[in-house]
């Protein structure tokens, strides 16, 4: 496939300790190639504005392969932009057309604060991990790996839920700024296997609870979540993690 | 029961909350429309069926109350999640656009909740706390829908409901944790089966009573 070069408007959300309220401002990005990702896209338009005397806008960003969860940004109201499960990084110039405008905003939750430009402060999925998301082991000798039978069907359920890369864009997609999908994906792929069993329903409590303190919205099945995760992330975990606290909190 | 009131006040809990008491409203929609059909049978037929309501005395006083405190519960809990849902994102979208989960009934849940609460109200007043020695429920239908703006009225709020039932169906479900891959396009199917049945069924009694009066 032959390389083209696409001429675009980006209104990007600056927001900085001198602008606090922060606001949309409109930046050309021209001769893109469609090969870039929408990453290097915004290093171009950054060294651009750099030789101009502007700040450059700050991205959230690390791997680069989808992997790490850092980056990430609402684009033209999509987390991550209008194509399937693909993070930011992923997300490819090739998908956008000459002369589109582009909107580029962070997310968006009041439990995750704009730091500056399209970098929010998503440290609260963290104090969710913190509040239950692990196993306790006591350390010793190492067991045989296969001494544990785990159901086949299990091990891909817990898989599944655990590619989930904390990213945000569940938060940041769902209209109530809720982490259920995060918290439910979390509590899910330790509640399938036997080595969390022992301190479930502790976790699912815990980390429920966690996720109101926080401040997080409350899950009202609109779906938007399992559409923008990237990694196709099913609202069935948000299901189990209701029959995980369910079981917790009443027996 | 301090640990019931912790759990119940948890972004889960409210959701079980919002399920449960849901699904109470279903099954009266149901009871209501089955016995609401008589109606097409004619003015003895659907007397009878009130008849046959009211004496069963004590469990009708039962199940008024249930529903009064379903309701309390559903619209307090309802309200409270509808502004803190508000309040969770304080600064909104310059662009937002649906990724395709949400649907009509999803996105005015809260909406159309309060309007079938004023609706409720309403229909209260102008079937349930009316003198029943001066006017037979069948006559007080027939008053009332003889006037085009109530029966507008009904048929606009019943279709609110229909969308609400849309939502709150397969919703409910979910919430309980009963959502397996399975189940959930039959769940999903029945509900929107229910949210029409509702809509068209109830809607259609202003219809027939203009028609045959």
């Amino acid at each position: 496939m032959s390389s083209q070069t696409i001429n675009l408007t980006l209104k990007v959300w600056r927001q900085n300790k001198n602008n606090p309220r922060g606001a949309l401002e409109t930046y050309p990005a021209n001769n893109i190639s469609t090969d870039m990702s929408f990453l290097e896209m915004l290093d171009v338009v950054n060294e651009e504005l750099t030789a101009e005397g502007v700040e450059p806008i700050a991205f959230d960003h690390d791997c680069r392969e989808g992997i790490c969860g850092m980056c990430g940004a609402v684009v033209n109201g999509r987390a991550h932009g209008h194509m399937p499960e693909t993070t930011l990084c992923q997300l490819h110039m090739r998908h956008f057309n000459d002369g589109d405008t582009i909107v580029i905003e962070p997310w968006r939750a009041r439990a995750f604060p704009v730091v500056k430009d399209l970098v929010a402060d998503s440290s609260g999925l963290d104090k969710i991990i913190q509040a239950g998301g692990y196993i306790s082991i006591n350390a010793g000798g190492p067991q045989d790996g296969n001494a544990i039978p785990i159901a086949r069907d299990n091990a891909e359920k817990a898989f599944n839920a655990a590619t989930c890369i904390g990213c945000g864009a569940c938060v940041a997609a769902c209209p109530n700024a809720s982490a259920m999908l995060f918290t439910g994906a979390k509590i899910s792929h330790l509640a399938l296997l036997p080595q969390g069993k022992p301190e479930a329903k502790n976790r699912a409590l815990a980390m429920v609870r966690a996720m109101d303190e926080l401040g997080f919205g409350n899950c009202s099945n609109e779906a938007e979540c399992e559409a923008e995760c990237p990694k196709g992330i099913s609202i069935r975990e948000i299901a189990r993690m209701n029959r995980e606290f369910i079981k917790a909190a009443f027996s | 029961m301090n640990w019931f009131v912790q759990n119940i006040s948890t972004a889960v809990g409210k959701k079980l909350l919002m399920a449960i008491t849901g699904l109470g409203f279903l099954g009266f929609i149901a009871v209501h429309l089955a016995g609401n059909i008589t109606f097409y049978f004619g003015k003895d037929a659907f007397l009878h069926y009130v008849e046959t309501l009211h004496a069963l005395g004590p469990v009708i006083v039962i199940v008024e109350l249930v529903l009064l405190a379903l309701a309390v519960i559903h619209v307090s809990t309802g309200t409270v999640l509808f502004t803190r849902n508000w309040q969770a994102r304080k600064t909104r979208y310059a662009v937002d656009k649906s990724a395709g989960g949400r649907t009509i009934g999803s996105r005015t849940m809260p909406y159309t909740g309060f309007l079938i609460l004023l609706f409720v109200i309403l229909h209260l007043c102008q079937f349930h706390f009316i003198d029943r020695t001066q006017q037979t429920p069948y006559d007080a239908a027939v008053n009332t829908f003889s006037n085009i703006f109530y029966a507008l009225i009904y048929i606009g709020a019943v279709i609110l409901v229909g969308i609400h039932i849309r939502h709150g169906f397969w919703s409910l479900f979910q919430s309980l944790g009963l959502n397996h891959e399975k189940y959930m396009p039959a769940i999903r199917a029945v509900g929107i089966a229910f949210a029409i049945a509702a809509a068209v069924g109830f809607a259609f009694i202003p219809i027939y009573i203009r028609a045959v009066t």
